[in-house]
């Protein structure tokens, strides 16, 4: 059952009515502060910015094809000590809310008076890629009316092309336009937050909707088409890097700078255990090492840096590519995280960021399980 | 006198819970039975505390395969350690198949302290197995 009012867009302008919307929701005193994407003055960007003046809605770029940094890393600079104390809203992808909620399970944001507004999500340029976008004079609802293509547009991110859930799972609202005509927007309140900020806004809620049937057919549409992409994808993925000689030439540009740590959302211990002391070694146990192989790759470990992470984050790896974003080598890694973290979640019949109930797979068990591994 | 072939010594590294797996190699010892002395243990309270990485860090630094050898389901000595070892170990496996790395060099045993004769058993099953495998193609790579 969904549940769903339609968002009037005057003369085609999305960016405008949806602008209009998030004000609405300060003017109705339902929120007094929102995390949302702000065009920056430099015009080469759009970041996020916390704002509690409704103004600054007037630079808000919602749907602008750019995402810097994933706003969970964000709210878990903002919320891991104390939950807001008032009721904030929060303006997210929904790569951005799958690592939200993974976030929430792994202690690290505290939801309380947060509202979740998401968006169907076109996808995103890498930040280097945007000032083309903008030096084209397209603005973000000449790309939203383009429509979404995620596999047809090379210049997006790499996530964006092969991403598994281009619309919100969990939000309180979800901003709906996938498999509507252009310029058509719906709201659908995905909770009771959700609805009773919808009606306080003076929405009438409809359930059932014609117009939210057929998002919601679209979403069953792609669902299959993007299974099938993926499917293609991680073949030929596993072709490229199968075998540890194609994966150490993959790694061969790593310097090992750890930025791809540093963006990763879900990646969230405050010391990472590469920078703890287990890794700083005196000059004889790097010597030892090098002796039992004739020789090894420096800065040491590189590799078991990277396959690390992913057993560590391969089950909440959500896709969003802020690795390869930050990778200053182009190396593909969310190639890999998305190779390994599906086939893994496949195994564990996890999905990241689908409900903030399911517990994350290395926390939980089951008595009968994997039974193959512990055999005779 | 034909110089003899040097058959290939696989180097394995076995993670041995102090409770059950452990307490077996001693029992194996004190009893006399034979094994191979390929397998080096590193003695661990649990094997649940075996955090993938170290299985890593062996396998790439040198060690043609690793064993974790924890207590049977449900006697776990801290309840539910061993369980979590399968997962994390699941994860590892899955991660190398899907790496195209070879993950039949990972094994995950359950061996409790009473079964001295089935360790020794093990080692010989082990050592066997990874000799056949041959020298991990990690171990002698400098660029891993």
């Amino acid at each position: 059952m969904t549940k769903s009012a339609t968002l009037e867009v005057k003369d085609g302008k999305i960016r405008q009515a949806i602008n209009g919307f998030l004000k609405d929701l300060f003017a109705k005193k339902v929120v007094k502060a929102m995390l949302v994407p702000l065009a920056h003055p430099a015009g080469t960007n759009v970041v996020q910015a916390l704002i509690s003046d409704p103004a600054n809605l007037d630079n808000a770029d919602v749907y602008a094809p750019v995402m810097p940094v994933n706003s969970a890393k964000i709210l878990q600079a903002m919320t891991r000590l104390t939950p807001t104390d008032r009721k904030t809203a929060v303006v997210l992808r929904p790569c951005e809310m799958r690592a939200v909620v993974e976030l929430i399970k792994l202690k690290q944001v505290q939801p309380d008076n947060l509202i979740f507004i998401g968006i169907d999500c076109p996808g995103a340029y890498s930040v280097k890629n945007y000032p083309k976008f903008v030096s084209e004079k397209k603005t973000s609802d000449d790309f939203v009316k383009a429509g979404f293509m995620w596999a047809d547009d090379a210049m997006l991110r790499a996530g964006c092309q092969i991403c598994e859930y281009p619309y919100p799972l969990t939000a309180d609202i979800s901003i709906g336009m996938l498999g509507l005509e252009p310029g058509k927007v719906i709201l659908q309140a995905d909770t009771a937050q959700g609805e009773a900020a919808l009606k306080t806004l003076g929405f009438s809620i409809d359930t059932d909707s014609d117009i939210a049937k057929k998002r919601q057919a679209a979403l069953t549409k792609l669902a299959a088409d993007v299974k099938e992409r993926r499917k293609k994808f991680f073949a030929k993925t596993k072709e490229e890097i199968g075998g540890i000689e194609k994966l150490t030439k993959v790694f061969a540009s790593c310097i090992k700078c750890q930025n791809c740590r540093q963006a990763c959302p879900v990646c969230y211990c405050r010391e990472c255990v590469f920078i703890s002391p287990t890794f700083e070694l005196e000059s004889d146990k790097y010597l030892r090492q090098a002796e039992k192989k004739g020789g090894i790759r420096m800065p040491a470990d590189t590799l078991l840096f990277h396959l690390t992470r992913m057993n560590h984050m391969g089950n909440s790896c959500v896709g969003c590519g802020a690795c390869e974003e930050a990778c200053p080598n182009d190396i593909p890694l969310l190639k890999l995280f998305q190779l390994i973290g599906s086939e893994a979640q496949e195994l564990f019949g996890y999905v990241p960021g689908r409900n903030v109930e399911e517990p994350l797979p290395a926390s939980a068990f089951r008595e009968k399980e994997f039974e193959w591994i512990g055999e005779k | 006198m034909a110089e003899k072939k040097e058959q290939f010594e696989p180097k394995i590294i076995g993670f041995l819970c102090n409770w059950c797996t452990a307490s077996a190699a001693d029992l194996a010892g004190t009893t006399r039975a034979q094994y191979p002395p390929n397998m080096h243990p590193i003695r661990v309270m649990c094997s649940g505390t075996v955090d993938p990485m170290y299985v890593l860090k062996a396998l790439l630094s040198g060690a043609d395969s690793v064993m974790i050898g924890g207590c049977h389901p449900g006697d776990c000595h801290y309840v539910s350690g061993n369980y979590k070892a399968r997962r994390k170990i699941a994860m590892l496996k899955q991660i190398f198949k899907s790496l195209g790395l070879d993950e039949n060099r990972i094994w995950l045993r359950w061996i409790s302290a009473s079964e001295g004769p089935e360790f020794a058993r093990f080692i010989r099953q082990i050592t066997e197995e990874t000799r056949k495998q041959g020298p991990s193609p990690m171990a002698s790579d400098w660029t891993v």
